[in-house]
């Protein structure tokens, strides 16, 4: 009795019901362990998802504009020509003045790091094997961090000078080759050079692993004869879904065409909207089935106990204090039930994220369990108990002491 | 509450008091009541099943409006006050013992003698605690301070209902049947409690009773027949 009024007698009330008290509990937590459990799931596939293609990809390229066919003949006065419009063949062209470029960008707010590339179709030989590749000649010092090569080199070093390469393991294994052996390769220009090995990466990706032969910038230029040109910059920001804002800023400083990931990778981003729209689909349907069952369970509560409210009010309790009797009584169901709700969410992602592993140990299942999931989930469910509690607590503040007590 | 102490005149004055039930078919459970209980008495309410005897308890418990008449407790007229000022005033007026106790049972004695002001106020202020305890002492259940309402007999939890009636200090005390239930040893037990705390405190008590043995006990015997009151006898 030392707590106020409608603090003691909801939790004596709730201790009195005992059997009704653990079911609406109960109620309660598989709700909120189903919502915390599929959330962290499904952010944590999301986050993974994008976390694989952001790892590949840089957030905005920046690039010259396509060639636009020209007249080759302007029409004079009073003439006419019949003409065809010819798309020019489109061929490796490099940024006019980089360097420039790359400083106006890189002092751009959100950009954390720009790398220049040289890029081009070559063709990768060895003995009678060859293969089509995406050569890319690239800065290492700016390229190696933003695209985490240090961690994903499964041979040799992340390394580059002169005439080596880092190519990826199933270039290699198409190749039959390794660390330290050579191999030919024969730009689209015709140029060709003789490169070793210096290491092999795994980017998670077939495709790249095939395609990708990463090359000094000097020796791309070379191959592709764009002496101290490159063909794109390539950004990295700190809010990767900025990317839009961010390129459509550089393309207007620059007067380069930008390309943002989020609109090469539109596909992706719907799916993952659809994918989040279903999961707070659920989630709704979830905090509605739990209110229902809150607000079911104090209802019956309060009919059972239509005599002791009565009495309470033939006593001179107002009815705002017995309404926040009931109001209390849900807040306090919603927050507990939700904290042990949490607690089995929380055990249940842990457990699964412990069954399923990847050959490197790495969790299949990596569940984005954060404080702001736990802490919103736990807000939800207590104001979703106390806006369950309104119907019960209104009915009981209604209760005519009279009525109650008469026929007690 | 400050009326209530520094108004004179009688406690309880009921004018023309009319309550109807129903809507199509009306009963008139009280049909014109007019009724004066002076400070420090100790009535008994008298009167067949059905002549309206609780209906009256509960307009003058202001647990009920009457359908017309005029009520005035402590002075105050009745009709004006919103249902909250109502129930205000009767915590603040009134205590009720009922026949079926209603104790709350999720409580122990010492906490549903204390629920009054707990309910009114919200908290219990230092003296409260203490206040509870001594009116359990009164009523002889020192030792239950501690019981769950549910370990009880009838005849204890009645008492501990009493002491509930009397935490606030109402100057009116309304008892419907109290000792309905009980055995005749704790029955008269119970009634001399009402007879005490009317000597001592001065507290006004009105009591419905069907048993003639606690009316004779009474200062003053009403009694009630078909809604309107057909005897009213004072003895001394």
């Amino acid at each position: 009795m030392s707590l106020p009024f409608e603090w003691g007698v909801a939790l004596r009330f709730l201790r009195e019901g005992r059997a009704q008290s653990v079911l609406i509990l109960a109620g309660v937590s598989v709700g909120v362990g189903v919502i915390v459990f599929l959330t962290a799931l499904i952010d944590g596939l999301q986050n993974n998802l994008l976390e694989r293609t952001l790892g590949t990809q840089p957030h905005v390229v920046v690039r010259m504009p396509e060639e636009e066919p020209r007249a080759l003949q302007e029409a004079g006065e009073g003439e006419a020509i019949a003409s065809r419009t010819v798309r020019p063949a489109q061929r490796a062209r490099s940024i006019v003045r980089w360097q420039q470029v790359r400083s106006t960008v890189a002092g751009l707010p959100g950009v954390t790091s720009s790398t220049p590339l040289v890029s081009g179709a070559a063709l990768a030989g060895r003995g009678t094997a060859s293969r089509s590749v995406a050569l890319r000649g690239v800065e290492l010092e700016t390229f190696g961090p933003a695209f985490r090569l240090a961690e994903r080199m499964v041979a040799g070093q992340p390394a580059l000078a002169g005439a080596e390469a880092l190519i990826g393991t199933q270039l290699a294994a198409d190749l039959g080759i390794a660390v330290g052996d050579r191999f030919r390769l024969t730009a689209g220009s015709g140029v060709a050079e003789v490169l070793t090995v210096r290491g092999l990466f795994d980017l998670g990706n077939r495709d790249l692993n095939q395609r990708w032969v990463l090359v000094p910038l000097r020796t791309a230029q070379t191959l592709l004869e764009l002496e101290g040109g490159v063909t794109s910059l390539e950004l990295r920001l700190a809010e990767p879904f900025t990317a839009n804002e961010a390129a459509d800023v550089i393309a207007g400083r620059t007067g380069l065409v930008a390309e943002s990931w989020m609109r090469t990778n539109q596909q992706l981003l719907l799916g993952l909207s659809a994918q989040r729209s279903s999961s707070n689909l659920i989630q709704v349907f979830v905090v509605v089935a739990v209110a229902l069952g809150i607000s079911s369970v104090l209802v019956v509560s309060v009919v059972q106990k239509g005599r002791e409210i009565g009495i309470l009010k033939a006593m001179g309790t107002s009815a705002r204090r017995v309404m926040g009797v009931f109001l209390v009584e849900g807040a306090l169901v919603g927050l507990v039930g939700s904290l042990i709700g949490l607690l089995m969410g929380v055990g249940l992602s842990l457990f699964f994220q412990s069954l399923a592993r990847n050959p490197d140990g790495t969790a299949a299942f990596p569940f984005a369990l954060t404080a702001e999931l736990c802490l919103r989930t736990v807000a939800i469910a207590t104001v979703t108990g106390v806006l369950s509690a309104v119907v019960p607590a209104r009915r009981a503040a209604k209760l005519d002491p009279i009525e109650t007590i008469r026929y007690g | 509450m400050a009326e209530a102490v520094t108004h004179t005149g009688p406690l309880v004055e009921l004018a023309g008091v009319v309550r109807d039930y129903g809507t199509r078919v009306i009963t008139r459970a009280l049909a014109g009541v007019d009724l004066i209980v002076e400070r420090g008495e100790l009535a008994a309410l008298m009167g067949p099943s059905g002549s309206g005897k609780s209906t009256l308890l509960q307009v003058l418990g202001l647990l009920d409006r009457p359908t017309a008449g005029r009520v005035r407790i402590a002075g105050r007229d009745t009709a004006s006050l919103s249902d909250r000022e109502l129930t205000a005033f009767r915590g603040d007026t009134i205590g009720f013992v009922f026949q079926f106790h209603h104790l709350l049972p999720a409580f122990t004695a010492l906490e549903n003698v204390a629920m009054p002001v707990w309910g009114r106020l919200g908290r219990l202020r230092p003296g409260d605690r203490a206040h509870a305890r001594e009116l359990l002492v009164a009523v002889g259940l020192a030792d239950r301070l501690d019981n769950r309402a549910t370990d009880l007999s009838g005849g204890q939890q009645q008492r501990v209902a009493i002491a509930r009636a009397l935490m606030r200090d109402p100057p009116l005390l309304l008892a419907d049947e109290p000792t309905g239930n009980l055995d005749t040893a704790s029955g008269d037990q119970v009634f001399e409690l009402f007879r005490r705390f009317n000597r001592e405190r001065g507290t006004t008590c009105l009591v419905v009773t069907h048993d003639p043995r606690i009316a004779e006990r009474c200062d003053r015997v009403i009694e009630l027949v078909d809604g309107a009151i057909a005897a009213d006898r004072r003895r001394r």
